[in-house]
């Protein structure tokens, strides 16, 4: 056993046995000659590793934003009321276990929990207690789980779908045989494909840094780790076009030289093991992967699954690599791009799942044909995902330009007010700004709308991500790990009402410091939405601050002081 | 040897190109504060006390390989301020008692908040929960004290190689933990080294962390300015009205008012200038009259604290927090790390004397009730000013009044400055 393999061996042991015992951490530490902390180290990274027994199911309910106001705290009581255990405690059920979860990629069907990496959709209490009552009668999660399958509620006219056509396995492939990479790298270049996971950064760009680069092995990533709650795009994808992603990692092999490429697929999309993995055959079965591919001589690649084990850090690209080595999950300080040193060194070019199946599409239809679609610098359609209060959640393929006025009169939203944009990382957006159109000029956008109608509370989604933040921070750099726990003091002195203007001012200069001093993305970002929101929605916050006596300045709330002792003396005086 | 000439504040500096900044910057007479770089170790990264702007661009200085032509800003006010904000949140993330801490005075981060002037920290203190762990054979660690580093990790190893900490957990929960069975396998000469680029009190070898008594410690550091006089007050300013001082003691220990009594005879010079009103050195009870300054010690740990703390408020004009638990709680708020209920029946109701099925809290309508917290006092009413220490020195403390009373030049000498 290798590191490498760390992360499946530590998956075997929690399948197998519902944790990760003290004596299977010392069996591995001894294989991998480290120390056991090292191994416990990484064992306590992943939220889906259990270091003391669970129940035969374990559940995992999704704590994200869209789930809290589709009712959450119901769902979670009626699973507490059924099994008769709590939430987040290991007590020795021999039948369940429950967890929080961060988004599970469910938003359009929420509340939503995974029970052994079965989904389950939709859930009301009544459905709560089916489920329940079905697994005390030991019927298997395989029948009664839900489908998971998003539903793709708009697509552009004929000649404008890019990524939900007509799709045949080799579609693209076919052409590589008659181009030299060469020719390929510079059609990617021509469609001016940039990365999709939202950085957006240029393709072609990274991989002609991976084709340059003089690695004795080089290796193609594809990031299927996506946990910016609110987004199911890419599930949708490798969902209905693993194939497609497939070809694109392919492709951008054939221009790299990479003889191995990944899928690091979050374990939340374990349902979609199979059917990729199925794919992977038939393309080997087809001679699309595996050596002298397509009968190019020396044109070898092959694809393995790796799953994660839940850490939303993991799609930041250089933890996806850490995490792929069989190591916790934590950003690389930026001194290469990982095409210059990526996995174990070696160049290694990293892609989010939609990037892959554009590039497969470009290589298929041809640059003229994409170059008619979008707008000046966003050539082409985008993938997004919508969830929250719309009548049609799901996923929506458009053509980049369109405005946020259309895409919420598609979804058919219901007054909204707060829209985010790519998730909590992202940014958000108040009823002026629904003129504004999704493209790179404009508002540019990862793939996830989360809209909230003007019933929703501000206060309460900005806790959701500021707590979610405070969770998934790798907990390296302090402006990041520390940073987000004081924010969310302040957003408690908001719900509070004890809130003054200073303290929103403090909110703004303290996520600019967070912002300039953290790590990675993670934290550069975490405060994003937080303080802008104290300026879009500057009406709402003004109502919530409290005017303090001049005299001494500072909101006290003396009440709450002294509730603990009140309630002491009552409970423990004589009778 | 190859040099790069780069430029750190305008300034043209020179040094072996890809040399890590840090270090070139020193070479060149410019410190760049950092706790988690250490010299052969890779950068690490973590602490993000180190940034600096290079090329417009906010970055870790430790990670930067000096190169042609980079413009590297420093010590902008910006710079400054931002570095001070990333220890300040080091310092309410982690429970940090100076006063009861072994490393103190030869604690890189105490030193540092020192250098970079903080005298209270903008954030709310956390006081999360920690342990103090002493299973381990040669070394203690105190995870209050830890800033996750990751110096330990990276340096210390035994023989073979084995780690002996590591990071567990992730986000809000992260913390560096230790091998057991590795860390049995330390010499004495690797414990002392861990204890010793530890850059806070988080590692300390059993039996060995007061071998070198507070007071001669590396940051301790002794000038001929160790005896500070009280400065004179200016003569013209003998004949203006004079001012009116009140001092209270709150949740403190009154050592903050022995030390300003350790003025001595200087106090005749002070009465020439101030007039004492409500004050235990005094022993006036209640406000006569509307005060100029008010002086407070200790923190907010009952009801009746809070309610002379605003009674201050408004009859001074400045109120000054004197001492750490003023600051921010101070050694009292220790107990902020556990629920008031768990205080109370240990003290109360579990303790070696309370009686045997004790069940009684002392209570009743004249006695103060007890916060769930200790609070500082700027989270209670405005602070003008902040004086640390633990205590302060008589003579800093005085300095401090009358430059804010009378507007005299008065710079902190750097020995003033403690947290201890």
């Amino acid at each position: 056993m290798n590191r490498t393999g760390l992360l499946n061996k530590l998956w075997e042991f929690q399948n197998k046995f519902g944790y990760v015992s003290e004596n299977a951490i010392a069996q591995i530490a001894q294989k991998l000659s480290v120390s056991k902390i090292e191994i416990e180290g990484v064992v306590s990274f992943y939220h889906f590793f259990h270091r003391q027994p669970t129940g035969k199911y374990i559940i995992y309910l999704n704590n994200s934003i869209i789930s809290e106001f589709k009712g959450f705290q119901q769902i979670k009581a009626a699973f507490e009321k059924e099994t008769g255990c709590t939430f987040g405690s290991y007590d020795e059920n021999p039948l369940f276990s429950l967890f929080e979860t961060s988004c599970i990629g469910l938003s359009d069907q929420e509340p939503a929990a995974l029970i052994n990496f079965f989904p389950f959709t939709n859930l009301t209490p009544e459905k709560v207690k089916t489920i329940i009552q079905q697994l005390k009668n030991g019927n298997s999660l395989r029948f009664i789980s839900s489908n998971p399958t998003s539903k793709i509620q708009y697509l552009p006219a004929d000649d404008k779908t890019i990524f939900f056509r007509k799709y045949e396995m080799g579609i693209a492939l076919k052409k590589l045989k008659n181009h030299t990479p060469d020719e390929i790298l510079n059609l990617i270049s021509a469609a001016n494909l940039e990365g999709r996971g939202g950085a957006f950064f240029p393709t072609a760009k990274k991989w002609k840094s991976s084709k340059e680069s003089s690695t004795s092995k080089k290796y193609i990533i594809c990031n299927a780790d996506e946990g910016e709650p609110g987004t199911f795009k890419d599930k949708s994808l490798l969902n209905n076009l693993s194939g497609l992603v497939i070809e694109g990692m392919i492709v951008a092999a054939y221009i790299s030289g990479a003889t191995t490429g990944f899928i690091y697929l979050r374990a939340e999309y374990m349902y979609l093991l199979e059917k990729i993995e199925n794919t992977l055959h038939e393309f080997q079965e087809n001679n699309l992967l595996g050596n002298d591919i397509l009968g190019i001589p020396k044109f070898n690649f092959s694809i393995q699954i790796q799953v994660g084990a839940g850490a939303y850090i993991c799609g930041e690209e250089s933890a996806l690599i850490e995490s792929l080595e069989g190591k916790r999950g934590e950003a690389r300080i930026k001194k290469y791009y990982p095409t210059e040193f990526g996995y174990f060194g070696c160049s290694t070019i990293v892609n989010n799942v939609e990037t892959f199946a554009m590039a497969a599409r470009i290589i298929e239809l041809g640059t003229h044909f994409i170059s008619t679609i979008g707008t000046k610098e966003s050539k082409g359609t985008k993938v997004l995902s919508i969830s929250g209060d719309v009548a049609k959640p799901g996923i929506y393929e458009i053509e980049w330009g369109m405005t946020m006025k259309e895409i919420l009169h598609l979804c058919q939203a219901t007054s909204p007010h707060f829209v985010q944009i790519s998730g909590p990382s992202g940014i958000c957006i108040n009823n002026t700004e629904f003129d504004r159109k999704i493209c790179k000029e404009d508002l540019i956008c990862a793939g996830s709308i989360m809209v909230f109608n003007n019933f929703r509370s501000i206060t309460k989604i900005l806790e959701n991500y500021t707590t979610f933040f405070k969770e998934e921070s790798c907990g390296v750099c302090t402006p990041c790990r520390a940073g987000n726990q004081i924010l969310h003091e302040k957003i408690k002195k908001i719900k509070k009402g004890i809130c003054t203007a200073q303290d929103l001012e403090e909110i703004k200069e303290w996520g600019k410091i967070i912002k300039l001093t953290s790590r990675c993305g993670l934290g550069q970002f975490s405060a994003n939405t937080l303080v802008m929101a104290l300026d879009k929605f500057e009406g709402y916050f003004n109502q919530k601050i409290i005017k303090t006596n001049e005299n001494l300045n500072v909101e006290f709330d003396m009440e709450a002081a002294v509730y603990n002792y009140d309630s002491l003396i009552k409970d423990t005086q004589a009778p | 040897m190859k040099t790069s000439s780069f430029k750190i504040d305008g300034r043209i500096c020179t040094a072996e190109t890809g040399l890590n900044l840090i270090e070139a910057a020193k070479q060149n007479g410019v410190f760049i504060p950092t706790l988690c770089h250490f010299k052969h170790l890779d950068p690490l990264g973590t602490c993000r006390v180190c940034t600096v702007k290079l090329n417009g661009r906010d970055v870790a200085g430790c990670t930067v390989r000096v190169a042609d032509g980079m413009e590297i800003e420093v010590n902008t006010p910006e710079l400054l301020d931002t570095r001070k904000a990333i220890i300040e949140m080091m310092f309410v993330e982690g429970n940090h008692f100076c006063p009861s801490c072994e490393k103190s005075g030869d604690c890189q981060m105490q030193n540092l908040g020192y250098e970079t002037g903080i005298k209270y920290t903008r954030f709310p203190h956390l006081f999360i929960d920690r342990i103090t762990d002493a299973r381990p054979e040669r070394i203690v660690v105190n995870q209050n004290r830890c800033i996750k580093c990751r110096r330990c990790i990276e340096e210390v190893k035994t023989f073979d190689g084995y780690n002996i900490f590591y990071s567990i957990n992730k986000g809000n929960k992260t913390m560096v933990s230790v091998d057991y069975e590795q860390e049995a396998k330390l010499s004495e000469l690797q414990a002392a080294h861990a204890m010793q680029i530890c850059p806070t009190g988080a590692i300390l070898v059993k039996g060995k962390s007061f071998s070198k008594p507070f007071g001669d410690r590396k940051f301790d550091i002794v000038t001929e300015e160790k005896s500070m006089s009280l400065n004179p007050v200016k003569k013209h300013r003998t004949n203006i009205k004079k001012k009116i001082v009140a001092t209270t003691s709150l949740a403190g220990c009154f050592g903050c008012h022995m030390s300003m009594l350790d003025v001595d005879l200087g106090i005749l010079d002070l009465f020439e200038v101030v007039e004492f009103n409500k004050s235990p050195i005094t022993d006036i009870k209640n406000f006569s009259k509307h005060c100029d300054i008010g002086l407070i010690e200790g923190g907010c740990c009952n009801t009746h604290n809070i309610e002379v703390l605003r009674e201050f408020r408004k009859n001074c004009d400045i109120l000054v927090s004197v001492g750490e638990c003023a600051i921010w709680g101070g050694l009292p708020a220790m107990r902020n790390t556990f629920p008031l209920e768990a205080c109370l029946k240990e003290s109360y109701l579990d303790s070696m004397t309370s009686e045997e099925n004790e069940t009684i809290i002392p209570n009743h309508e004249d006695i103060p009730k007890i916060l769930n917290n200790v609070y500082a006092n700027h989270e209670i009413v405005k602070i003008d000013h902040h004086i640390p220490g633990c205590p302060p020195d008589a003579n800093h403390i005085w300095n401090v009044v009358k430059n804010i009373l009378f507007q005299e030049e008065y710079s902190i000498a750097y020995p003033k400055y403690k947290y201890d």
